[in-house]
């Protein structure tokens, strides 16, 4: 069963204790200068952002079909059955094709090191190996991140519209955006006020370059046999005019041959 | 004369010794301190102008082999040296590039041992190395010519048609893919370029660069070297040229008419005149220059066409990597100087080691071109010599 964060941005404090958690589960600092940061970096991965009084999380989404995934040509990230998507630091060689392919602009690099990584947040791949909640959820004092079955947590966000409609946007934000996500938010204001985009194709983004890709293993034996096909023609045109022409002994040899 | 030459000297120095200074800061200090990438913004020009131009103007090295030794088209023999070794080239500096732009180098082998078939960039990484030891085989005969080792010549004379038919399957695989990496980039490429035919696009563009590029170098080695192609070559090159050119505008416009797009192109903006240029110097320009007889018949106006149409399709290049994803990143990139003394330190390596390998290797017909198969023909089908003269 797949696992999944709903967070709902009408519950939210700002306390911002989930930036916090967040940041001690990936052993990454954290003070009041990086309270105050309101972009996702190499070493902040989620904010919760504020404006006139109302909040959303930023985070990775871990697509349930991923971009960065389908991208990665050493497969150093990986979509787990579990939900989190994972990163694996010593089989990637830097070609940051994740950062350019992802529609949420998450993966993060260390851009000032010599030997960089992908940051991003991983759904706390670990902890939800063990059969824990992420970090950010468990630590979350009013219930506004909440971790489960995304199954569960999908009917759980429908019921939240469906009984305070006024309370709410009528969209999850999650469902079905690149396909659908293993992190889905409610708010009471459009979530285009915090980034994130309304536009967004319902189809995973891998089939975009798939439906090119999966004609590749066709396309060889085929161009191969059409050019060794116009070679033969073109040279077999050639004998015949030379044979025709000034060679006729030649011809003749020729169509003897079996 | 030799004012000249030494201009040229000092400007291959200062290159080269600023490439070298940045080649440092990269390798001691990081990506960070060497180039303006950034999180919104992960690739600059090492990608979009040293990878994508690069693999597309080496692309003469496939369209000629191809039109020489699988549609038999024997006037255009004497130009396949030059283009092979000029794709040769561009290859290895593309390697040489990638090498500056990964974050750890060292791990550029991996896509060996470690695969995904689902990523682009894993397809681009097969091709690049296949074709890479493609172009270094179809290479080898003149160096094996130069120093006269009779055996290796016959094995690689033997593998020649299935070399190129390898080399041109790979090309045409990789040279779309470099198109299809922004397929999946729908909502963050602006639609003046996004478009579900980008590998069809790239594709047909790079023949018509490899083309252009095949009179542009036949124009400067006959600058330099002394060494030009006969007139009429040029010439069926032009009109090749013309032919592509005009498929490739048709089926771009027809894209942007089916998407809905060409109204937004008459609306001022950053894009909109970057769209321009690009159309202006890959299309309008070479087209209206090709329809005039004059000029399609004379050597000096074939190679502004070249120059054009070169210009162009990096152009292109570059609108497809950096300007249509800046307004989605939110800022406009400009590449820092240290990743741009890369850049120039890598085009005057190549420029030197064409240079080089024009004078100690027979790449230039002397006065008889070499026949590339004539060993082989004889060899295998007697009827075939008299076919090949």
């Amino acid at each position: 069963m797949s696992k999944a964060l709903l967070y709902d941005a009408t519950l939210c404090i700002d306390c911002k204790q989930c930036e916090k958690a967040c940041a001690d589960e990936n052993h990454l600092p954290y003070d009041d200068a990086t309270a105050a940061e309101s972009i996702q970096s190499d070493h902040k991965f989620t904010v919760v952002l504020a404006k006139n009084d109302k909040y959303m999380r930023r985070l990775c989404m871990n697509c349930n079909d991923p971009a960065c995934v389908s991208v990665c040509p050493v497969a150093a990230l990986r979509k787990t059955d579990a939900g989190p998507v994972t990163y694996d630091a010593d089989r990637c060689m830097g070609c940051r094709y994740c950062m350019a392919a992802c529609p949420f602009g998450v993966p993060k690099y260390e851009w000032n090191k010599l030997a960089p990584r992908i940051r991003k947040c991983t759904l706390c791949s670990n902890r939800v190996q063990q059969g824990k909640a992420t970090a950010c959820a468990e630590i979350c004092p009013t219930g506004a991140t909440k971790f489960g079955d995304r199954d569960e947590l999908l009917a759980e966000a429908q019921k939240r519209i469906r009984d305070n409609p006024q309370n709410y946007v009528n969209h999850i934000y999650g469902v079905n955006e690149v396909g659908g996500t293993s992190v889905l938010l409610l708010s009471s204001v459009p979530f285009e006020h915090f980034g994130y985009r309304s536009d967004m194709p319902r189809d995973p983004l891998p089939l975009f370059t798939y439906r090119v890709l999966s004609r590749i293993p066709d396309f060889v034996p085929l161009g191969g046999i059409m050019l060794g096909g116009v070679w033969w023609i073109t040279h077999r045109r050639e004998e015949v005019a030379a044979a025709e022409g000034g060679h006729p002994r030649k011809a003749q040899d020729e169509r003897r041959k079996p | 004369m030799k004012i000249k030459w030494t201009f040229w000297k000092f400007v291959f120095v200062a290159l080269l010794a600023a490439g070298f200074y940045s080649t440092i800061v990269r390798f001691t200090q990081g990506l960070g301190r060497s180039t303006n990438l950034s999180d919104q913004f992960p690739w600059g020009i090492w990608i979009g102008f040293d990878v994508l131009c690069g693999v597309m103007l080496a692309a003469g090295g496939f369209t000629l082999t191809a039109a020489v030794h699988i549609l038999n088209i024997k006037r255009l023999r004497p130009i396949v040296r030059p283009t092979i070794l000029t794709a040769f080239l561009g290859y290895v500096l593309v390697c040489a590039a990638l090498m500056f732009d990964l974050g750890k180098p060292y791990n550029i082998w991996h896509p060996l041992i470690m695969r995904n078939p689902h990523s682009v960039m894993f397809e681009v990484a097969y091709c690049v190395m296949l074709y890479t030891t493609v172009l270094s085989l179809e290479f080898s005969p003149i160096v094996l010519e130069r120093f006269n080792l009779q055996k290796p010549l016959k094995i690689i004379h033997a593998a020649l048609i299935p070399l190129v038919i390898l080399g041109v399957l790979l090309s045409t695989l990789h040279q779309s893919s470099l198109g299809t990496l922004y397929l999946i980039m729908p909502e963050k490429l602006c639609p003046f370029w996004y478009s579900p035919l980008l590998p069809v696009f790239f594709f047909i563009s790079a023949i018509a660069v490899g083309l252009a590029m095949t009179i542009f170098e036949s124009s400067m080695s006959a600058k330099h070297f002394g060494q030009q192609l006969e007139l009429p070559i040029l010439q069926e090159l032009g009109r090749v040229l013309a032919v592509v050119l005009g498929v490739y505008g048709v089926l771009r416009f027809e894209d942007l008419l089916h998407r809905g797009v060409l109204k937004q192109l008459f609306v001022p903006g950053y894009e909109m005149y970057l769209f321009w240029l690009e159309i202006a110097l890959s299309l309008v320009l070479p087209l209206l220059l090709l329809s005039q007889k004059k000029i399609r018949n004379d050597s000096q106006g074939l190679y502004l066409v070249s120059v054009l149409v070169v210009l162009g399709f990096i152009t292109n290049r570059l609108n497809v990597s950096i300007t249509g994803l800046e307004s989605s990143a939110g800022l406009r990139y400009t590449p820092k100087w240290t990743e741009i003394a890369v850049t120039g330190a890598i085009i005057a390596t190549g420029f030197a080691l064409f240079g080089a390998a024009a004078k100690y290797l027979p790449i230039f017909p002397a006065a008889e071109p070499p026949p590339f198969s004539e060993t082989h023909v004889a060899e295998v089908a007697p009827v075939r010599s008299h076919a090949g003269d």
